[in-house]
């Protein structure tokens, strides 16, 4: 198969020793099986996510997404704007709808983007990577490349909610998304089909700063995950893993649990089913180490 | 200048909040679409916690119940989980208008003082369009000492086993208080950025 080719927006917390650094390491070790090749939009900033509002109004927060449509347009022109964030993928989403459904709102951007020598033109794609992987190969097309198939795991595919909400993933229903169960099994590990908790919101930045109502959620969100026999987490989004990983400790604290579930992202999963190291899947950036995988990413494939 | 700019609000609105709301808050023109059904109170994961579901915020709007609207810590609750928007029968952009209501209200100086998301979400704004880019270490900081030396080391103690872990899993960087990641052009993203407030300000109606 022909290399693919994207333009591609990490993220502020995929960055070197950002929060969600795993996720890219074990994202470049999935696309060097899947002959993807990710090209960073040279310069991206902040898409300004979702809890900037109180002070970023409208049209920055739009202008802030349309610098980095306008960069990837005049450096990667042709390519699809790729987000392994589901913030930064919704931020850019909705950025895009707005400024092709409202002219003043597209004029006025283009206005102040002049101020650093760009032009919107609205004409690349934005897309999750979740997308290209369901929507440019496929789940059996994923399938092919597993080397070692996650046998005998069993995963909470925790979709969460901006990778769901309000735009979602072509086809999948907004209250019981399937496909991260479809990539657990495509991966050949045992998904949790009927797991409840997996479109509910973790607080999302509000961890920060309100922690004890969104450890709440959090702890609702890990509990069933137990109750269901799962082994570990897997979700699409960097906020969730974090908050659903870290916070609990602080959960065990507070309500007596004894909550240790490692949370994983699709990508760790696949790398490790490709074929890849402990190190090439990001399995040492977990706070909760995910020992069964660690197990299977030290295990020699005999070809 | 929040203090003038609300009384140039009161001055050219006088009466009629759900206009002001409508001229001046992000998606403000679909307030009056709401047919007060409640699905979007049912469906919001902080539901206990806030004072005002959207539901009865939109009509606290058409009632002109304007100073307990911008004055409600609602808004402050809200995740961005999108779960309102989804499930609303009339597709209003519920989550969007919560938003738009909390940036006019901290604009206008009148939203609830020490509230913890008003602050953590200016701060994220500041935080990430200074270089174009989040500092998460000085985020972090920035949300723990708020409230002063003392107790944000108290609350940094408090959390020392989680930054030690993460340290650990190489998902934190000390040395971002000195230099984190930046854009190179972060000038320009802060022209562009005062360019695209100016324009929004004359377009709102706001006097600078």
């Amino acid at each position: 198969m022909a290399k693919k080719e994207y333009a591609f927006y990490p993220g502020c917390s995929s960055q070197l020793k950002g929060s969600a650094s795993n996720y890219l390491t074990s994202v470049d070790s999935m696309c060097k099986t899947l002959d993807v090749k990710l090209t960073q939009i040279p310069d991206w900033n902040c898409c300004g996510a979702s809890i900037g509002y109180a002070e970023s109004g409208e049209l920055p927060r739009h202008v802030m997404n349309a610098r980095n449509f306008a960069l990837a347009e005049k450096h990667l022109p042709g390519q699809d704007v790729v987000a392994t964030c589901a913030a930064c993928w919704l931020n850019a989403k909705e950025s895009k709808e707005k400024l092709a459904s409202n002219q003043t709102l597209r004029n006025d951007a283009n206005e102040a983007l002049k101020e650093v020598g760009l032009q919107y033109q609205g004409q690349s794609a934005i897309r999750h990577m979740v997308e290209v992987l369901i929507e440019d190969f496929g789940y059996d097309q994923l399938k092919k490349p597993v080397v070692k198939p996650l046998e005998g795991l069993k995963f909470a595919g925790y979709v969460g909610c901006q990778t769901n909400r309000p735009f979602g993933i072509n086809g999948e229903s907004f209250e019981n998304p399937v496909y991260l169960d479809k990539l657990v099994e495509a991966v050949g590990g045992e998904a949790v089909t009927d797991y409840d908790q997996k479109v509910t919101c973790c607080g999302g930045a509000l961890a920060f700063s309100e922690p004890d109502k969104s450890q709440k959620q959090i702890k609702d969100i890990v509990e069933s995950a137990y109750d269901h026999g799962a082994e570990m987490i897997v979700t699409p989004c960097p906020l969730c893993q974090a908050n659903v990983e870290i916070y609990q400790g602080e959960i065990n604290k507070k309500y007596g649990t004894k909550f240790n579930m490692p949370v994983m992202y699709y990508s760790q999963l696949m790398s490790v089913a490709y074929g890849g190291s402990a190190k090439e899947a990001g399995l040492d950036g977990q706070v909760i180490r995910a020992r069964k995988l660690e197990e299977i990413a030290v295990k020699v494939v005999k070809k | 200048m929040s203090e003038s700019l609300n009384q140039q609000a009161l001055a050219r609105y006088s009466n009629n909040f759900l206009r002001e709301v409508e001229e001046r808050v992000e998606e403000g023109e679909w307030v009056k679409m709401c047919m007060q059904c409640g699905v979007c109170a049912g469906s919001c994961p902080f539901g206990p916690h806030w004072e005002h579901s959207p539901q009865k915020i939109f009509m606290m709007i058409r009632a002109g119940k304007r100073e307990e609207v911008l004055k409600s810590d609602s808004m402050w609750m809200c995740t961005s989980c999108y779960n309102c928007v989804v499930r609303c029968p009339r597709q209003l952009p519920i989550t969007q208008i919560m938003h738009g209501l909390a940036t006019y209200a901290h604009r206008l100086g009148l939203a609830p003082k020490d509230q913890p998301t008003r602050h953590f979400s200016a701060l994220f704004w500041k935080n990430c369009t200074q270089t174009g880019r989040v500092n998460e270490l000085k985020l972090t900081l920035g949300l723990y000492f708020k409230d002063g030396l003392v107790s944000g080391i108290k609350k940094a103690w408090a959390l020392k086993d989680l930054g030690l872990a993460m340290l650990k899993a190489k998902r934190l960087n000390p040395f971002e208080i000195l230099k984190g990641h930046e854009c190179q052009d972060k000038a320009g993203i802060q022209r562009m950025l005062k360019k695209a407030h100016e324009i929004e300000h004359k377009r709102r109606g706001f006097k600078n």
